[in-house]
C-alpha cells in the first residue's frame, strides 16, 4: 500500500516536532513501530478501540498537542462519529484524521470495510478541511499544511490513483480547457484520470482538486458557464449543496456523480466497483453524454 | 476559549468577600425552587472535597498548563458544579440565576468554551474518561508530572462501552496520573454485580470504595493513588440518592 507508506514516512518526520502526536487503533501500528520506539510517549496505540482513539486525541489536544489520528475509514469516521463531533469539535480543539480504505478500496472485504459516506459525515461538521489526494506524491505537501494548521482536517488516502500527481491543487486546477461555453467537470482526487478519458472528445473543461473542503467556490464561479459535472470518489452528491449555493444567482445545471447508496453485496476489485457505480471512464462517459444532451434523453 | 484576561476579571467579580463557604446559598440559587434529582444530590460531597481539599486549581490558574484537571463526565450533574465554581470564584454568582436562559453561559450541561474553569463540555455520557486518558497522556508526553487528571462519572454512565475502552487501556499502560471517581447511587439499570471497582482492578487500577457522603473518608480515597497505576474511587451513596 504505497500511499500509506508515504503517509507513515511523512508523519514520522512530523514527530520531530514535540507538539505532534500520533494516535492509532492497531491499524498501521506495525508501520509506525520504528517511530514508536523513538517517541514512545507520542505514538499512542490504544488497541482496537476507535471511540477511545478519538477521545484520546481530544484529550491530547486539550493539553496543547497536535494529534494525527489514523485508522480505516469506516472505523475512524463512522464508528467514532460522536467522538469526532463532541471530543474534538465541541471541545473547541482540532486534530488531523487520516484514513485508509477509501470507498471500495478493499472491495473483496465486503460492506464492513466499505466507507463511501466518510466525507458526507465529516461535512455535517463545521469548518473542516478535507483532502482527497489523487496520487501519493500529493500527500506530503497537503499533510504538512494541515498538520501545521490549527483547525481540524480529514485526509482520505486511497489505493486508487491517477497516473501523475497534481500538487498544489487545493483550489480548482484546470487540466483541460475546452473554451467558452463548455461544461465544467470538477473531478475530486483519484477520479480525474477516468474523467479525462471519458471526456477526451467532448466539449468539457476538466478541473481537478484534492481539497473538496473548503471547496473552491470562487474558482468554480470563474470557470463555470452553465453546466457543472461533479465527479467524486465518495457518495454521489456530497458537494452538490456547495455548487448549488455558489451558483444560486445563476441559471445552471448540475450532474453529481459518485458512489451510489445502494449496498451491492458484491465483492470483486475496486475496478469492478468503479464500473458498477458508473465511475470508470465508460460509465462516466455515459452519464456525461446523457447530461449534455438532455433533449435526446 | 477563555482568555486569561477574561478569567481574571471573572475571578475578581466572583471572589467571596469574607472567605465564608458560600456553597449552600449558591446551590439554592441554582435550584431556584426546583426539585433536585438524585444525580445532583449524590455528587455534592465528592465535588466539595475535590474543590476544597484535593484539586490544585484556582481561578488564577485555569490556563496554567500545570494545573490539575477536573473533568465532569456526567455532565447533567451541573447544579452542584456551578454552585462550587461560583463559591470558589471561577464564575460570578450572578450567572447562577439564569441557567439555561438565552443569554446564559450555563446550560443544563456544561460547555468548556463558555465557562472559566470547566475543562470539558459534557452531556452525552461516556466521553469524559476518554478525554481524561488523552489529557493524562498529553501531560505525560510533555513531561508535566505534577498535574493529575480527575474524571467524575456515574455508575449508570459506565453502561456506555466507551468507558470500558478507556478503563482497559489506562490500566494496560499504567496511566498513573489519572483518577476516576464513580459516584455509585445504584442507578445502572442492570447493576454491577461484584461491585464497580472490580471492573477497574481487573484491568490493573488501584481502587478505593468509600461512603460517598463521608468527607473524611473521601479525602484519603481521592488522594490514595501511588502514582504508577490509574486510581479509581467508588463513592457509594444511597440507592437512588
Amino acid at each position: 500500500m504505497i500511499v500509506r507508506d508515504t503517509f507513515v514516512a511523512t508523519t514520522t518526520e512530523f514527530l520531530d516536532d514535540p507538539r505532534t502526536v500520533v494516535v492509532l487503533a492497531d491499524i498501521s501500528a506495525e508501520a509506525f513501530a520504528p517511530a514508536a520506539t523513538r517517541h514512545p510517549d507520542r505514538v499512542v496505540n490504544v488497541g482496537i478501540r476507535e471511540q477511545l482513539m478519538v477521545g484520546v486525541a481530544g484529550g491530547l489536544a486539550l493539553t496543547g498537542l497536535r494529534p494525527i489520528v489514523h485508522s480505516y475509514a469506516p472505523f475512524l469516521v463512522e464508528r467514532a462519529y460522536e467522538q469526532i463531533k463532541l471530543d474534538l469539535d465541541h471541545q473547541g480543539v482540532g486534530a488531523v484524521l487520516v484514513s485508509v480504505g477509501a470507498s471500495y478500496d478493499r472491495a473483496a472485504a465486503g460492506r464492513t470495510h466499505l466507507g463511501p459516506a466518510d466525507v458526507a459525515l465529516i461535512d455535517t461538521l463545521h469548518d473542516w478541511t478535507v483532502h482527497v489526494p489523487g496520487h501519493r506524491d500529493e500527500v506530503p505537501g497537503l499533510l504538512r499544511a494541515v498538520v501545521c494548521g490549527q483547525g481540524s482536517a480529514y485526509v482520505r488516502l486511497s489505493t486508487q490513483s491517477n497516473a501523475r500527481a497534481y500538487p498544489e491543487a487545493g483550489d480548482l486546477r484546470v487540466l483541460r480547457d475546452a473554451g467558452p461555453g463548455a461544461a465544467l467537470l470538477v473531478a475530486v482526487g483519484p477520479t480525474v484520470d477516468a474523467a479525462l478519458d471519458a471526456t477526451a472528445d467532448l466539449p468539457v473543461t476538466v478541473a481537478y482538486t484534492h481539497r473538496p473542503r473548503p471547496f473552491d467556490t470562487a474558482g468554480l464561479r470563474a470557470l463555470v458557464d452553465s453546466a457543472v459535472i461533479l465527479v467524486e470518489p465518495y457518495l454521489a452528491g456530497t458537494s452538490a449543496r456547495l455548487v448549488s449555493a455558489a451558483l444560486a444567482d445563476r441559471p445552471h445545471r448540475l450532474a453529481a456523480l459518485g458512489v451510489r447508496r445502494e449496498e451491492l453485496r458484491r465483492y470483486g476489485s475496486a475496478a469492478d466497483h468503479a464500473r458498477w457505480h458508473g465511475l470508470d471512464a465508460a460509465g462516466l462517459r455515459r452519464s456525461i453524454t446523457d447530461f449534455l444532451s438532455p433533449a435526446l434523453v | 476559549m477563555t482568555t486569561s484576561a477574561t478569567t481574571v476579571r471573572v475571578a475578581e467579580a466572583a471572589a467571596p468577600i469574607d472567605g465564608r463557604d458560600q456553597f449552600a446559598p449558591l446551590l439554592e440559587r441554582v435550584r431556584a425552587g426546583r426539585k433536585f434529582g438524585a444525580n445532583v444530590l449524590s455528587t455534592l460531597d465528592v465535588l466539595q472535597v475535590l474543590y476544597d481539599r484535593v484539586l490544585r486549581i484556582t481561578p488564577a490558574t485555569v490556563d496554567d498548563p500545570d494545573r490539575d484537571r477536573f473533568l465532569l463526565s456526567k455532565g447533567h450533574a451541573v447544579a452542584g458544579y456551578y454552585a462550587l465554581l461560583a463559591a470558589k470564584g471561577f464564575i460570578p454568582p450572578d450567572w447562577l440565576d439564569d441557567q439555561g436562559g438565552p443569554s446564559s453561559r450555563l446550560g443544563d450541561h456544561p460547555d468548556r468554551t463558555l465557562i472559566p474553569g470547566v475543562e470539558i463540555g459534557s452531556g452525552s455520557l461516556g466521553h469524559g474518561l476518554g478525554l481524561g486518558v488523552g489529557s493524562a497522556l498529553g501531560l505525560r508526553a510533555q513531561g508535566r508530572l505534577a498535574p493529575r487528571v480527575y474524571v467524575l462519572l456515574g455508575d449508570a454512565e459506565l453502561d456506555e462501552g466507551s468507558n470500558h475502552e478507556a478503563i482497559a487501556y489506562a490500566g494496560a499502560v499504567g496511566l498513573g496520573n489519572l483518577t476516576a471517581i464513580v459516584v455509585d447511587n445504584f442507578s445502572a439499570t442492570h447493576g454491577w454485580p461484584g461491585g464497580l471497582a472490580t471492573r477497574f482492578t481487573a484491568n490493573g487500577w488501584t481502587a478505593a470504595t468509600v461512603d460517598g457522603r463521608d468527607r473524611d473518608a473521601l479525602h484519603p480515597a481521592l488522594t490514595g493513588h501511588h502514582g504508577h497505576r490509574p486510581h479509581v474511587v467508588v463513592a457509594l451513596v444511597g440507592d437512588g440518592e
